[in-house]
């Protein structure tokens, strides 16, 4: 006991150990986890896995890339991703400011209401919008554009409208969320800069323009960031909608192709390559994010 | 009208549009919970109420169909979240506290890691993911719901940054006093991380709760679902059941709202940390 009592006291309670102890749980889940799927997952890109032993075919995987359906889906992913960017930060910014403004009265309700479907899980809210979005002229989707005068409209069968309801879903999902990073940077400017410009009679734009956007930057960075990696990486919300594969691959995304390749062909060798372009991709953004945050000052801190 | 209360309608009025778009799902959502689920499965989802065909018919088969599988998923839902936030609380704060208040060989190489993770999306990792839960025979299982993601590093990062900002002569003074290390962390500083516990509690259990991508892939047999995964196996076009679908999307969605109407600032300070304040 005695023994035990002073290895513990010497090695594991040191300072020089103890750190280690604190880290480990995150290097164990990162090497099992992380690092080897990761090396497997490259390893398999190279392989073809069938029943049998998985045979080393070189670049064919890679080679099959060049199709239709690979085409499609990273046309889908990047659309989305670019279309939830050009609602999701310039509409979350104005109503940030709205809500930070001290003329506006019911605040928390209007950014609790906002923020609620941030609850919900893809699945449910998915449920939701794929009723909503049916093809009968009486669903909600179809009455609105009724009111328009628009003709009823096939929505999940048809790529446009199919994106447009994929849209909807996100910006449904994320708005109040994006508006909460917003506040919080909003927050952080101080007001004094406000009351200068005041002084120095600037009007209600210039003060916005030069002022406020100025100093949401980080933020506006940040929240582009975020998005660009749960736009590419996008698949609940997909599969909330067709499940399957669907005719002309509407609404595939890069990820529902590795899904359907993987788990419903079961041809992991070919998906794990689709995966490697997608981290590639993924790469790519996190490093020029971290060059723009400024990594190594963050570090530091 | 003074030009100041035509400003003040004009943003209240934008502002409840927004309002109205966020909320009238959740009460579509309720009304067709009690509509007859082949009616919504053909016809979609309508404005009109139709009183006429509404019943709490949908809510019993929760409790009937398929000998209860509802509460099945239910009870998975409940007891995975519970333990997975626990335990990825727990760890997450272990890590982040060593991080913040250690120096040691190594330790920037493994924050840098932590960053990084905090973007990589897992979607890429599922296939290999997949295999390894085969090998490590936890496929179908709580424990391959679980493990992969007992750490998860944006937890990590919130703790080391709450942690970073501690006092750290109370540390000095305990170890004078003879205090080992893990005493220190769990007598003197954990007390002191109390509110990092509360929002990463919150935050990890919305996000245990709703979970999808990879419990779909690891979970295989219909008694061993989650709640999102019980519910989209509702929506296949083989699927049956379909009254369960929106009585049992209400249901999954409650104790979330509840959570949040009592602790929306923990909600709040959970999201913001990601860089934004960091």
């Amino acid at each position: 006991m005695q023994i035990l009592k002073n290895f513990y006291e010497k090695y594991i309670n040191s300072k020089k150990v103890a750190p280690y102890i604190f880290v480990s749980p995150f290097i164990i889940v990162f090497l099992v986890f992380y690092l080897y799927p990761m090396i497997s997952t490259i390893i398999m890109s190279f392989q073809e896995i069938g029943f049998g032993d998985p045979e080393f075919v070189g670049l064919a995987n890679y080679k099959k890339l060049f199709n239709v359906h690979y085409k499609n889906a990273l046309l889908t992913s990047t659309n989305y991703t670019f279309w939830t960017i050009l609602i999701l930060v310039p509409l979350p910014i104005i109503l940030a400011v709205l809500l930070n403004s001290d003329k506006t009265k019911f605040t928390n309700f209007f950014r609790s209401s906002i923020f609620m479907p941030a609850l919900t899980s893809v699945i449910v809210a998915g449920m939701f919008f794929r009723y909503a979005f049916g093809e009968q002229a009486s669903t909600l989707a179809n009455s609105i554009i009724g009111v328009f005068g628009l003709e009823p409209i096939t929505w999940l069968q048809n790529s446009i409208p199919a994106m447009i309801a994929l849209v909807v879903l996100c910006v449904w999902r994320w708005m109040g969320v994006n508006i909460i990073y917003f506040l919080s940077g909003l927050q952080s400017i101080p007001e004094e800069i406000y009351e200068a410009a005041d002084i120095d009679g600037a009007s209600s734009w210039d003060k916005f323009k030069y002022i406020t956007i100025p100093s949401l930057k980080p933020v506006i960075i940040y929240v582009i960031t975020i998005s660009v990696f749960g736009g590419y990486k996008m698949f609940a919300e997909s599969y909330a909608y067709w499940q399957t594969a669907t005719p002309n691959d509407i609404g595939m995304t890069i990820v529902s192709y590795i899904y359907q390749t993987g788990f419903n062909n079961f041809n992991m060798g070919f998906a794990s390559a689709i995966g490697i372009t997608l981290l590639l991709i993924v790469l790519i953004v996190n490093v020029i994010q971290l060059n723009l945050f400024g990594l190594f000052k963050k570090g530091e801190q | 009208m003074s030009k100041n209360t035509i400003q003040v309608t004009v943003i209240i009025l934008v502002l409840s549009f927004f309002a109205f778009f966020a909320l009238s799902p959740f009460f579509f959502m309720l009304v067709s919970s009690f509509k007859p689920g082949d009616q919504i499965i053909k016809n979609g989802i309508s404005a009109s109420l139709d009183f006429e065909i509404m019943s709490f018919q949908n809510y019993k088969t929760l409790f009937t169909e398929r000998s209860g599988i509802y509460l099945h998923w239910y009870k998975n839902s409940v007891l995975i979240t519970t333990i997975q936030t626990a335990a990825a609380v727990f760890l997450s704060s272990l890590v982040g506290y060593g991080l913040a208040v250690y120096e040691f060989k190594g330790k920037n190489i493994i924050f840098i890691l932590v960053l990084v993770l905090m973007m990589v999306p897992i979607e890429i990792l599922i296939l290999p993911l997949y295999k390894l839960s085969i090998t490590l025979g936890i496929l179908d299982s709580y424990a391959g719901v679980i493990l992969p993601f007992i750490v998860p590093p944006v937890a990590v990062f919130f703790f080391r940054q709450f942690a970073v900002g501690l006092p750290t002569e109370l540390i000095d003074a305990a170890r004078i006093d003879g205090a080992s290390e893990f005493a220190i962390f769990f007598k003197i500083m954990m007390p002191l991380m109390k509110p990092a516990f509360g929002a990463m509690i919150i935050l990890q259990a919305m996000f245990s709760w709703n979970a999808f991508v990879w419990p779909l892939i690891v979970l295989r047999s219909n008694e061993n679902f989650t709640l999102p995964i019980g519910l989209a196996s509702l929506i296949t076009p083989y699927g049956n059941s379909y009254d369960m679908l929106f009585s049992g999307a209400v249901i999954s969605v409650v104790p979330i709202i509840i959570l949040f109407m009592f602790k929306q600032n923990s909600f709040i300070s959970g999201l913001t940390v990601g860089g934004v304040k960091g």
